[in-house]
């Protein structure tokens, strides 16, 4: 029995996709539009933003800005610990009583000061996330929620939520919706086409 | 023949998502039916304009690519 060879180069320099690519005869069309007279339902998107980790809260502002740029609504309901990048910049202690206070104390608010949910190593994890995103010119949190919030992202904060940490409305970005419980969550996400809890 | 292209977007040098991202905010700018063009360094960006163009409907007219850039025309829907 004979080994097969392999025909094809397996590793191109540089761009693999654009080779492939390149090899593909024409491009899929665009979907046509139904000519019946119909409107056609925007998609939806619902994500539930629990996590105040850098590396979940990156993707739930990934995909919310991309949702938004494809011309897919999208609502982001923001509950738990993910509450806190919400927090204005100029908000370093938030909450009414001690408790509430040592939560923000433990945890700085803020889009720009967000942990890591594994290999955290005292701020060591978070630099180094920095440092290869700036080097790979990768957008950031910050970036990206503005990209989000100026294409129209609407983000839900959880009024439970902000009745626990002790947050106020004037504490959060004025950016964010108005404040919802957990049936105008369930409502949105059994509306929507897709729906995620991050 | 040559393509009438309206505006130019340098996406060159970004990743994922912002080629799409500026792209969206920047077609907004032109007239229906314009065509805009692309250029972009982020090989993912091939496969993502393409998903792009049938999640909106803005049609890509053509995409080629020259050494590590790719160059992306798309028609305003």
């Amino acid at each position: 029995m004979t080994t097969p060879t392999l025909e094809r180069t397996v590793l191109r320099p540089l761009d693999p996709l654009a080779t492939a690519v390149a090899d593909v005869d024409g491009w899929p069309e665009a979907a046509p539009a139904p000519d019946d007279g119909t409107p056609t339902k925007t998609k939806e998107l619902v994500i539930v933003d629990w996590s105040g980790d850098l590396d979940k809260i990156w993707p739930v502002l990934i995909l919310s800005s991309t949702a938004a740029a494809s011309g897919v609504r999208c609502r982001v309901f923001v509950t738990f610990w993910g509450l806190l990048p919400f927090v204005k910049d100029d908000k370093r202690i938030v909450g009414d009583n001690w408790m509430q206070k040592m939560l923000t104390l433990m945890q700085r608010p803020g889009i720009d000061h967000l942990k890591l949910s594994k290999m955290n190593f005292m701020g060591m994890g978070p630099w180094m996330m920095g440092t290869l995103r700036k080097q790979y010119n990768v957008a950031s949190p910050r970036e990206l929620l503005e990209a989000a919030t100026a294409m129209g992202v609407e983000f839900i904060p959880c009024q439970m939520t902000m009745d626990m940490f002790g947050l106020k409305r004037e504490d959060l970005i004025d950016e964010m919706g108005e404040p919802a419980g957990a049936a105008t969550a369930i409502e949105i996400m059994t509306e929507a086409d897709a729906s995620l809890f991050i | 023949m040559t393509l009438q292209i309206t505006q130019t977007l340098d996406a060159r040098g970004l990743s994922c998502p912002m080629p799409i991202v500026k792209t969206a905010q920047a077609i907004k700018t032109i007239a229906s039916g314009s065509l805009i063009e692309v250029l972009a360094t982020d090989p993912g960006s091939v496969k993502d304009f393409a998903a792009w163009s049938r999640t909106t409907g803005n049609e890509l007219v053509e995409q080629t690519t020259d050494g590590g850039v790719f160059r992306f025309v798309l028609r305003r829907k």
